[in-house]
């Protein structure tokens, strides 16, 4: 329990870093979380080199996937596309550090699903994204 | 005389579950699906160790005996309801499928391109989708009756859409996030006034409250074993004979059928006609149980102890700084307790509260359009049964501040 609600994911949730919005962005996408309804819309912009410059979330949910998804844009910031594209479940759960049930797990990468089906241009976030 | 719970209680070996070691499960979440007594689970056990086998056809013993079984069981289930008959009660898998059997049969035969049903803001999806997809299909039209900010139906809104003349008012006897026990009778007598036929969903009215059929006048009534003290993967509908009859089959297969040629076939009479292929022969047996289970306690039992149990929730709920409830008062709603906490995602609510063994549901329990209209993605849910009791709503009340807690 306090595993699952470090100190770390009620700071993320309660006084994110990452959230709001990119007016102009260069890539921006969103989508829910279909079993709660958890929505998440993320804006990133990107330089001539491909590297992440800056990067926004939006949306509601849970103290898991807030985090996450304040987690996750943190560690992007500065990054190549390239690499966005190789991050996987185990970089959320290494983000989070706990470990996460079928259902919360659903939660945590929801951000990760967005952020990859946006960089991949995609028209729906799929859960093959995150494997 | 009140309910016994603590004998009741005896009869659900799951309630002595530890979901963790020390830690006893605190089950509030029977509105998803309630517990099953030793009654049910000893009858059903007994079927597959005594009886088992295939039913209808079959002249051997236990062939015989296992259509006596599931066709006793149908005969209680008709009388708990107040059926005329049992042929009036057709097995289905659930709610949701009575729900589609009657979109699929009867709404086919009957509606055409702008028809309209009225629906209400309160439905679950289990009384949307089927409808959206007749919508997508036969262009039939669709309007809702408005849900109030107390979580009640607005009737007037509703007596000035029966004006435009609805073929059917299909609506839910009792809410699963609200509570709200709607007045049911009344709807049915307006709709039947303009002219419209009405399907009654009853998930969450059969388990909890005295339902009538007859006295309700419904023209078609759906609900499920598995709310009710009885097993998963069966349900039922009841439907007035004259519409039933010139109903066509919904599904094809065995049973169903009086004679079958190569390129033709008649069907049965009912309630075979609707009850195609090997149905769900041990869980009808376990349906039986569970209406004679409920029976024997008496549903005005049932119904005030989670009325005295809901009432003490709301209250204690209501204290803690933060909660927001969703629903009517005690008075005009069933054991289901929705709220929202300030500043914390219902998941969390849920997920901090299962560490002390509390199963509450978090989410849009299946009813997207109503916390829409509320304008939350979700709500926490607690609800009661006739095993439920003050000191577990203490222990959920004591949870919800431990929640707080966290997030501070």
């Amino acid at each position: 329990m306090d595993d699952l609600y470090r100190e770390v994911i009620i700071e993320h949730y309660k006084n994110p870093s990452y959230r709001g919005k990119l007016d102009p962005h260069d890539i921006s996408f969103a989508d829910n979380n279909p079993l709660c309804g958890d929505h998440i819309q993320i804006d990133l912009r990107v330089d001539e080199n491909g590297v992440v410059t800056d990067a926004r979330f939006d949306g509601h949910g849970c103290a898991i996937s807030q985090a996450s998804a304040d987690l996750l844009l943190e560690s992007i910031i500065g990054k190549p596309l390239e690499e966005v594209k190789k991050l996987n479940k185990d970089s959320v759960l290494e983000l989070l550090g706990i470990d996460l049930g079928p259902v919360r797990l659903k939660c945590a990468l929801l951000s990760l699903k967005v952020l990859k089906a946006g960089v991949y241009g995609m028209k729906e976030a799929s859960d093959s994204l995150v494997e | 005389m009140k309910l016994d719970v603590t004998q009741i209680r005896k009869d659900f070996p799951i309630l002595e579950r530890e979901v963790r070691p020390g830690v006893r499960v605190t089950y509030l979440d029977s509105t998803a699906t309630s517990q099953k007594p030793v009654q049910v689970i000893q009858a059903m056990d007994d079927f597959y160790r005594r009886s088992n086998a295939n039913i209808h056809r079959g002249v051997h013993t236990l062939a015989e005996e296992s259509t006596a079984l599931y066709e006793g069981a149908r005969e209680r289930i008709a009388k708990f309801i107040n059926a005329e008959s049992a042929r009036q009660v057709i097995y289905t898998r659930n709610t949701t499928e009575s729900i589609n059997l009657v979109a699929y049969s009867w709404a086919r035969a009957n509606l055409k391109q702008g028809d309209l049903v009225i629906l209400t803001e309160m439905e679950h999806h289990s009384n949307l989708v089927p409808w959206h997809m007749l919508q997508a299909e036969r262009g039939i039209e669709l309007e809702f009756i408005p849900v109030t900010e107390d979580g009640l139906l607005d009737l007037t809104s509703y007596k000035s859409l029966l004006d435009r003349r609805p073929k059917l008012v299909s609506f839910t006897h009792m809410s699963n996030v609200l509570g709200t026990i709607n007045p049911a009778a009344e709807i049915i007598r307006l709709a039947h006034q303009a002219g419209a036929v009405t399907l009654v969903d009853g998930a969450q009215s059969v388990p909890h409250l005295t339902v009538d059929v007859q006295a309700l006048d419904a023209d078609f009534y759906a609900f499920s074993a598995h709310k009710m003290c009885g097993p998963t993967g069966i349900g039922a509908l009841y439907g007035k004979l004259d519409l039933l009859e010139a109903m066509p089959p919904f599904l094809g297969g065995g049973d169903m059928i009086r004679e079958v040629k190569l390129r033709s076939f008649r069907p049965n009479s009912l309630p075979h006609k609707f009850e195609a292929g090997t149905p769900a022969i041990a869980e009808a047996v376990g349906f039986g149980a569970a209406v004679d289970y409920l029976s024997a306690i008496g549903m005005e039992k049932i119904a005030a102890h989670e009325h005295e149990i809901t009432e003490y929730a709301l209250e204690r709920l209501e204290e803690i700084p933060g909660v927001k409830l969703f629903g009517p008062s005690a008075d005009k709603k069933g054991g289901v307790a929705a709220f929202t906490l300030d500043g914390v995602h219902p998941h969390d609510v849920a997920q901090i509260l299962d560490q002390d063994g509390i199963a509450v549901r978090a989410g849009h329990h299946c009813a997207q359009p109503l916390h829409e209209k509320f304008g939350i993605p979700a709500t926490s849910r607690a609800s009661f049964y006739l095993y439920s009791t003050k000191e577990e709503v203490d222990l959920l009340v004591n949870g919800v501040y431990k929640v707080k807690e966290m997030f501070g």
